[in-house]
């Protein structure tokens, strides 16, 4: 880093500054990364278990009809959609990162700024799409 | 940098410093990546959502070991980040153990769970 030497030094926040600490779209994009991928990580049993029901029979296939019609589950299944929409878009970024493309501070905050666009608007499309307004 | 790659001070729940797992995040990441484009679009072609239209994708002997490769693709891919994360917020190297050792079984588990789902199909 060639401006390491005229930067503040780093230091770490407490945890209570966290909420009101502010990110750079960059900073947003880098921890709902993570957050998103813990998350689909947690909720793995729950995926392989639609899945499992979703393809077995059509019996188990009609229970999965049912069952992704309640609310709640609808709403687990808008947070996983998120979190892959989020994961996927943040992923590509980086391995465009990766190629070393785009790795100046106000490319990485416009990319990051284009990530958040892409993935709430495709995420508010599949809400849109779960609970039956489109 | 210290050298800690030996003797008593050798991080054993570390990254390992090297290449491997960086790149075969990547890699998993463009298996996972491929797979979505194709299913999407194999999936959004068929005009409705019934079950032989989504079970008989899964039928086919190609689609199938495709999607076990993904599959495995993306618990080498979990594995590489949840480690990530444990190495980043937990310290104490009894509880980061145990903590990779469970992701790790917890991994096996759906990868062994995930074969019963697709050749059942």
């Amino acid at each position: 880093m060639s401006d390491a030497a005229g930067r503040k030094r780093f230091t770490n926040i407490h945890v209570t500054q966290i909420i009101r600490y502010r990110l750079p779209a960059s900073g947003m994009v880098s921890i709902l990364h993570r957050i998103s991928g813990a998350l689909m990580f947690l909720l793995l049993p729950f995926v392989l278990f639609l899945f499992d029901k979703s393809i077995t029979s059509e019996i188990s296939f009609e229970f999965f009809k049912g069952y992704v019609s309640h609310p709640l589950v609808k709403l687990a299944i808008l947070a996983l959609s998120w979190a892959y929409l989020h994961h996927f878009i943040a992923g590509m970024r980086h391995l465009v990162m990766d190629m070393h493309i785009g790795l100046s501070k106000h490319e990485s905050v416009k990319s990051a700024r284009v990530v958040l666009i892409i993935s709430g608007v495709l995420t508010l499309l599949v809400a849109m799409k779960l609970f039956g307004v489109i | 940098m210290a050298n800690n790659n030996i003797g008593p001070k050798r991080v054993v729940v570390g990254a390992h410093y090297g290449l491997r797992d960086w790149l075969a995040q990547r890699v998993t990441a463009v298996v996972m990546a491929v797979f979505t484009v194709v299913t999407l679009v194999l999936f959004l072609g068929a005009s409705d959502f019934s079950y032989e239209g989504w079970a008989g994708l899964f039928a086919q002997q190609w689609f199938k070991i495709l999607a076990f490769v993904t599959f495995l693709a993306l618990y080498y891919h979990v594995w590489v980040g949840i480690r990530d994360i444990w190495m980043d917020y937990i310290k104490p190297v009894g509880i980061r153990l145990t903590l990779q050792v469970f992701t790790i079984l917890w991994l096996l588990g759906c990868a062994g769970w995930t074969i019963q789902i697709l050749w059942r199909v």
